[in-house]
């Protein structure tokens, strides 16, 4: 198999879905609006917050909480992509693609591709809004690349994840099964408010969600004073790492039942 | 009144036995509760707010939101009937389009008391009881019925309009904006950002999320309930007249 192949496989797949996520409204509307109210929600709706006694992230309410809405439009960024690939084995057109494809890793590179614009069209809109309306970035250039280099390092891992998901069970039955595990990553980290701040078990969850390493370094890159970095990439590292032998599981899987 | 009967029970029975419409309906609000009322505890710290435990202030949260996906399902439903066929063959039988609404929508109702419920024994649980007593429950299960009604009868509605399921998905994410920008995370007062404070003053869904969380924190009072039972009132009404338009249309296409 030559190196051609992959790339052209990849290519394909990747215009295709990009393609329809475009010229879709019920595909590109959900995924946009979903985080863009989420962060005027919580942005909005909680800026008092700052005045909590022990609040002390510098960079302001509205910065705290687009690090948070960052992370999660990248990694939905990537979910939605795995809901992309079920659809497809749904509708039998997949399927067909592992028949006619050379390269079968050459289709969860196209998925992948599809998943960073999907993701990075998102944050552009995300990063727009919340430029306008607040965000202070204190950080230097090196800390905005670290950040989106976390936010694509997400992306990645919930693509991976979801797309092992998928093409395991080739159904769209599969979306809770893809969704979930995300959703709860992401929610049971400080999302609100600093660690030091969570209370009950929530706290107790987030002291051991590896989320919450990555939250915290990139609200560190965003308020100048970055922490954790070490940790957050080796933690989003293995879960990429992890993640791409579970999605080559479901390559296996979906080419003996093709 | 036969008639209605008969399609309500087609309603109850069709809405009940989808549990992709039950379970995340019950599950998804509860967890939101659940994680919202822990990261969140601390606000109760800011001076004014009105109670020392931020799941009693949450409380209410789940009430509406449950109705909001009593929107999606009564759309779904009504798309689906169009979509198969079944609301043509009705047209010809001599059904009054009120006796097709209300039988729409019973369905809906059923997962609107079974949520409020479920949502009720959770804050006897693990909460501080609610604050006006058994005569408040009463009144919350009321009040959430009707927000219910109201939430259903704009899914029914734009399903009528559009005649598929696609487009009453497309139109869910708005009324989760009409969740998020409202009084939902803190009370109005404590909301310092202006223009969020002043959408939040016109959203119609601020004054049911007061109505339902004055019973549990506060005990009886009159202007939040009246206010609440006002605008779910109100909002059921309108969306049901423009539901009962929208199927004169469609019959009169048919």
């Amino acid at each position: 198999m030559s190196r051609g192949s992959f790339v052209s496989v990849a290519r394909a797949v990747a215009w295709r879905n990009i393609h329809n996520w475009f010229t879709n409204p019920a595909l590109i509307v959900p995924s946009i609006l979903f985080p863009m109210f989420f962060f005027t929600a919580f942005a909005g709706g909680l800026s008092r917050v700052d005045s909590i006694p022990g609040f002390d992230y510098g960079a302001g309410y509205t910065t705290f909480v687009y690090g948070f809405v960052l992370l999660q439009a990248s990694t939905f960024g990537g979910i939605f992509t795995a809901f992309s690939v079920a659809r497809d084995f749904e509708s039998g057109f997949a399927r067909r693609l592992m028949l006619g494809a050379v390269s079968h890793g050459g289709i969860v590179a196209g998925y992948w591709l599809s998943a960073i614009v999907r993701a990075a069209t998102t944050v552009t809109v995300i990063t727009t809004i919340a430029l306008l309306t607040g965000l202070e970035v204190h950080g230097n250039g090196v800390d905005i690349v670290g950040l989106y280099t976390l936010a694509l390092l997400m992306n990645t891992f919930a693509m991976l994840f979801g797309t092992g998901v998928a093409m395991r069970l080739r159904t769209m039955q599969a979306g809770p099964a893809i969704q979930t595990p995300a959703f709860l990553l992401l929610f049971l980290a400080p999302v609100w408010v600093p660690f030091d701040l969570l209370t009950g078990w929530v706290k107790a969850a987030a002291s051991v969600n590896p989320v919450t390493l990555v939250l915290e370094a990139g609200r560190g890159f965003l308020a100048g004073e970055p922490e954790k970095i070490l940790p957050a990439f080796a933690v989003v590292a293995l879960l990429v790492a992890v993640s791409l032998l579970w999605a080559r599981g479901g390559v296996r899987s979906a080419e003996r039942a093709a | 009144m036969n008639q209605v009967l008969l399609l309500a029970r087609r309603s109850v029975v069709r809405t009940l036995r989808q549990p992709a419409m039950v379970v995340p309906s019950l599950v998804f609000p509860l967890l939101l509760l659940s994680i919202n009322s822990s990261g969140l505890e601390t606000t109760t710290r800011l001076a004014g707010f009105p109670t020392d435990s931020y799941f009693q202030f949450a409380l209410a949260i789940p009430f509406v939101q449950g109705a909001l996906f009593s929107a999606n399902s009564a759309g779904t439903n009504v798309a689906s009937d169009i979509e198969s066929g079944f609301l043509n063959r009705l047209s010809l039988t001599p059904l009054r389009r009120i006796s097709l609404m209300l039988g729409q929508l019973t369905g809906i109702l059923a997962l609107g008391l079974i949520q409020a419920l479920t949502f009720l024994v959770v804050g006897l649980v693990f909460g501080d009881g609610i604050e006006a007593g058994p005569g408040g429950v009463v009144v919350l299960l009321l009040l959430s019925l009707t927000i219910s009604l109201a939430f259903g009868a704009i899914g029914a509605w734009v399903a009528l309009r559009s005649g598929n399921g696609e487009a009453v998905q497309g139109v869910f994410p708005l009324f989760f904006a009409a969740l998020f920008i409202s009084s939902m995370a803190l009370p109005r007062n404590l909301i310092e950002t202006d223009w969020f404070r002043t959408v939040a003053t016109w959203n119609p869904v601020s004054y049911m999320l007061e109505g339902i969380r004055s019973l549990v924190i506060e005990g009886w009072d009159g202007e939040a309930l009246a206010l609440g039972f006002g605008c779910a009132g109100g909002v059921a009404l309108i969306a049901l007249v423009a539901a009962a338009s929208a199927l004169r249309t469609r019959m009169v296409r048919t």
